[in-house]
């Protein structure tokens, strides 16, 4: 009945003529793929014999670099996503993969960027000796160790939480496990994954200078990008230029947010589990115009169904023949054959590892680097309070204003996602300038950038804080120290330990791009863990890189299991009202 | 069986036909358990046989912790048996069969799906061609008179809608025997009661595909209006402890006498498997067999208070009381049975009646009152007065909650042992017999223990 009246009031045919919609999205579906085009065959061009490439520090190279580099940081990102299914998957459903794979997760995480790219990028340079694909893809493999890592642990995340009614729902319709994975659990981890890729393209952001312009000891190439540009700029200490640098990346956040991140967060909404209504739903001008456009929707109709087509097809695996039951070995059996498979493994890497680093590294050097380690232990722990002290009362006050904090609160997620690595010459500029001590004034560098993250999710935190208990404490006249005591800080306290987690991350892996920085040929050395791996990784001095990761990987690990997860924990149980 | 199929014949009325006797459903020797900390089994369901005839509707009835809804999902290939076999129209049942479709209590909708996607998300393992598939789901959203709503987002849709969701997603894959985990429970009782008829007129009109019934509820009224026949089943672990068969004609009526009658006679039957498992378990199998029903004290305090006055003036049938307190079967006997416990009021056939204690606990003042609740908790309740001995034993009068959780769970399934210390917890508190700090997880003794003399 219902379509039938839809043609008779005359919506559905007329609505396939084109309208200004369709021209406007014609035009950017035409301009992306033109723009993806020619930066993708600058990728494949052959290498110059120079491989100290001709960057030009001329404001009009930038839109071109800015493309380059968002191409690659788009091109790990796909790279990071691909990774994240096909590990989280086999992590989440078998028990013993996961054994083996989220504590190696955890290890990756915690490697700090550049140590996968010292290692790795003279073997992508040797896959294609010939042509710019070589360190291309060892800068893309470098962003993409940068992105990740956050994302395969929260796909993980929602595949072991995805509810159990569900599940029992689509098992007693008899879903295939491919339809399980695609119609229900893929659904469900979208809004998580979709927040942790805009993350990822941020931390991919802040490396975009060390993955561009590669230099592992005599290795030294510069791709073409916003990176190799600010890389030369600090060495012929041009602030003009660096401001251009941060202009033009400005903009290309602000589009690729526009144009990418904005559309799948409004289009992910749906897949919000909680059965409220929203308070906000997030909008985004360039998915309702792709909705609206009729023609556009009748262009992309198909795919859309293709799309769900393949998701909802069964493509159930063949039961298991009945003769091959009896030969499936019992549990115990395969238990055992895994783990001791993984034990192998892993004593046959230790025994690798100590014999490369054996005839090179000494207890003194263990100690060095221990000793760096603890200085930049310091740094983090002392920044991370001062942020707390300065953010937490700032954040609290925006977020008890509602009409504010819908204003800064983008703001600060901005400032998240800007590469605070960028004003690092700046700030060089001015230690030279005033011959400030670099061992302190370098320290807060590493956390310029992911301060934001204690800041949003203290303004989060204090949003959502109930407003019977804001009135309750009112209404006892509850105020000063007493106030932030018993009320305001137990309130905000989960949402603060979120936010710290996330900065104190970030702190440890900035530490190597801000404990030792250039400005022209002026070196400032502020000592501690970061400045010895950046150091080593010039030098070309393998033993002593993977030393000073191993040392950080320890560092940080430790950190989060004896500080903020006891704190997780401690906040998710005393905090509820449940 | 005959028989009684003889006895509805005469009484019946409605267009449906008297069950035919073909079994859609069967289950032998059923058991289940779960695997204790200690690696023993702990059984959940112990000894079920029944079987589902075509053209009934088969409730299951017991109160939280019976395993009914473990029973269900067995009925519905979701969980395997530890032993025992299920029969779907006379062969094994391994997995979820193409004929058998559950209504879920949560509804267990998917949220990024609009109303049309769900109820069509029923039939993807089918595999049916698109059209036939659309009429099938638009044939499914009529009857359950969802029309108009094909594009809405559940999160838009009241419960009752939702739930309508659940039901027409069930009824497109036209299954032949339909399960209801607590299908009204979560809904407010307006909106249950207007489900409930709506389902029950399209069953007695036989509009639905479906040919037999199993629902599993709580709700001893909504049982015996909707169910041909009620299995009861007692608790730790779940048995059929009684058969009913309900003879009436639909539309039932509630004021019915013959309604009321059966109403009264599952109350009397949950009634005697609650005292008989309590005095067996003090007796038989040491004192933490029984698990303590979670009922805080305010609750037991404002019962008391209630049946103490008039009308009831001490004594009240639980059918009666549940009506005007509006509480579930669950709710009801978790308070019958800890007043019971504590012996300030005695259950008895189907109903409950104050003890002079009690009487006296109504009189009292609040110091009195706790006075007495101490007295009643050291000597009635053994977990409380065994948490109390160890305190009092030890050096410190100190002692961490997982000793305590690791000797119940060595008896009870951890959901039972977390519920009883959970209990015990509140009304030590409530009695001060000691305090407890959820942050270190340590109970503590409060001040002297010069009351301990008991």
């Amino acid at each position: 009945m219902e379509q039938h009246a839809e043609v008779l009031i005359g919506r559905t045919w007329p609505q396939r003529v084109p309208g200004w919609r369709d021209l406007i999205a014609i035009a950017l579906v035409i301009a992306i793929v033109v723009l993806l085009g020619s930066g993708a065959r600058q990728m494949i061009a052959p290498l110059v014999a120079s491989r100290g490439a001709t960057i030009s520090l001329s404001p009009a190279a930038l839109p071109n670099y800015a493309l380059r580099t968002t191409l690659r940081m788009l091109a790990a990102l796909l790279a990071s996503l691909i990774f994240t299914f096909l590990y989280a998957t086999p992590a989440a459903k078998s028990r013993r993969a996961e054994t083996v794979l989220i504590p190696l997760l955890d290890v990756l995480q915690s490697v700090p960027v550049l140590g996968y790219l010292s290692f790795t990028v003279v073997f992508f340079v040797s896959l294609f000796p010939r042509s710019w694909l070589g360190p291309e893809l060892a800068a893309i493999f470098a962003i993409f160790t940068a992105q990740a890592w956050n994302m395969t642990f929260s796909l993980y995340q929602s595949l072991i939480t995805t509810p159990t009614d569900l599940i029992e729902a689509s098992r007693s319709f008899r879903f295939s496990g491919w339809q399980r994975f695609w119609c229900l659990e893929v659904p469900f981890a979208m809004p998580g994954l979709i927040w942790n890729m805009m993350m990822s393209m941020s931390g991919g952001w802040f490396f975009v200078v060390a993955s561009e312009a590669i230099s592992v000891g005599a290795f030294q190439v510069a791709l073409p990008g916003i990176g190799s540009y600010v890389a030369l700029a600090i060495q012929q200490r041009s602030l003009a230029a660096i401001g251009w640098a941060i202009i033009a990346m400005t903009v290309a956040i602000l589009i690729y947010d526009q144009l990418l991140f904005r559309p799948l967060v409004a289009w992910a909404d749906k897949f919000r589990f909680e059965q409220t209504a929203a308070q906000v739903v997030p909008r985004s001008w360039v998915l309702d115009l792709f909705r609206q456009a009729p023609l556009m929707k009748f262009v992309t109709a198909p795919l859309g169904s293709g799309v769900q087509a393949a998701a909802r097809a069964r493509l159930a695996l063949p039961r298991r023949p009945a003769w091959l039951v009896p030969l499936i070995p019992s549990r115990p059996i395969a238990d055992v054959a895994w783990y001791g498979m993984a034990a192998a493994l892993i004593a046959y890497a230790t025994t690798r590892l100590v014999q490369f680093a054996r005839p090179e590294l000494t207890w003194a050097d263990v100690k060095i680097a221990t000793d760096n380690g603890l200085l930049t232990l310091a740094r983090v722990v002392i920044l991370i309070i001062l942020a707390t002290m300065v953010w937490v009362p700032i954040g609290v006050a925006v977020g008890l204003r509602p009409r504010v904090a819908s204003k800064v609160q983008p703001v600060a997620q901005f400032l998240a996602a800007f590469p605070a690595n960028l004003l690092f010459p700046v700030a060089v500029y001015v230690i030279v300038t005033f011959r400030l001590a670099p061992k302190i004034w370098l320290s807060p560098l590493m956390i310029l950038g992911t301060q934001w993250y204690i800041l949003f999710n203290v303004i989060a935190g204090a949003s959502a804080f109930p407003g019977d208990l804001r009135e309750a404490a009112a209404s006892f006249r509850i105020r000063g120290w007493r106030w932030w005591r018993e009320v305001m800080l137990p309130g905000i306290f989960p949402y603060y330990v979120t936010g710290a987690i996330t900065a104190s991350g970030g702190a440890w892996n900035a530490s190597i791009v801000s404990e030792a920085v250039y400005w022209g040929s002026t070196r400032i050395n502020g000592g501690g863990l970061g400045a010895y791996i950046a150091q080593m990784t010039e030098a070309g001095d393998y033993p002593r890189i993977a030393l000073g990761i191993a040392v950080m990987s320890v560092f940080v690990i430790s950190m989060n299991r004896l500080i903020w997860r006891p704190f997780y924990a401690f906040a998710e149980r005393r905090t509820r009202l449940d | 069986m005959p028989s009684q199929n003889a006895e509805r014949g005469l009484i019946e009325r409605r267009s449906r036909a008297a069950p035919s006797g073909d079994r859609v459903l069967e289950m032998r020797e059923v058991h289940k358990g779960f695997a204790k900390p200690s690696g023993e089994p702990l059984p959940v369901l112990a000894d079920i046989n029944l079987a589902i005839a075509e053209g009934e509707i088969l409730g299951l009835l017991g109160r939280s912790g019976s395993g009914k809804s473990t029973l269900l999902r067995i009925a519905g290939g979701l969980i395997k048996p530890s032993s025992g076999t299920v029969l779907y129209r006379g062969k094994p049942l391994l997995e979820p069969a193409a004929g058998i479709a559950v209504v879920f209590q949560s509804f267990a909708l998917f949220p990024w799906l609009t109303v049309e996607e769900n109820v069509e998300a029923g039939l993807d393992a089918i595999g049916l061609a698109k059209a036939e598939a659309r009429r099938r789901t638009q044939s499914a959203i009529e009857l359950i008179g969802l029309d108009g709503f094909q594009s809405a987002y559940p999160r838009e849709l009241s419960g009752g809608m939702r739930q309508r969701v659940g039901f027409a997603r069930a009824m497109v894959v036209e299954p032949v025997l339909l399960l209801m985990d607590e299908p009204f429970s979560a809904l407010d009782v307006l909106t249950a009661e207007s489900l409930r008829t709506d389902f029950m007129d399209l069953w007695i009109e036989r509009q639905l595909p479906t040919k037999s019934v199993l629902i599993v509820t709580h709700n001893i009224d909504e049982a015996v209006m909707m169910c041909d026949r009620i299995l009861v089943l007692s608790s730790n672990p779940g048995r059929i402890a009684a058969e009913i068969p309900v003879p009436l004609a639909h539309p039932r009526d509630r004021q019915d006498s013959e309604f009321r009658r059966i109403v009264d006679e599952i109350y009397s039957i949950l009634t005697s498997r609650t005292t008989e498992s309590l005095s067996a378990g003090n007796h038989a199998r040491g004192p933490f067999a029984h698990p303590l029903p979670l009922v805080t004290v305010n609750r037991l305090m404002g019962f008391i208070d209630t049946l103490a006055q008039a009308p009831y003036n001490g004594q009240a049938e639980l059918a009666e009381i549940a009506e005007a307190f509006s509480l579930d079967v669950g709710a009801l006997f978790a308070i019958a049975e800890a007043l019971h416990m504590l012996e300030f009021a005695e259950l008895k056939e189907s109903a409950i009646k104050i003890t002079a204690a009690g009487r006296l606990l109504t009189q009292s003042d609040t110091e009195e009152r706790k006075r007495l609740f101490r007295e009643h908790l050291l000597r009635f309740v053994p977990l409380a007065a065994h948490i109390h001995h160890v305190l009092s034993e030890r050096e410190d009068h100190r002692a961490p909650r997982e000793r305590f959780e690791l000797e119940l769970e060595d008896h009870l399934n951890p959901g039972d042992a977390e519920k009883s210390l959970l209990a015990a917890i509140g009304w030590g508190r409530y009695a001060e017999l000691f305090e407890y700090d959820d942050d270190a997880r340590i109970f503590a003794l409060i001040g002297s223990n010069s009351e301990s003399a008991l």
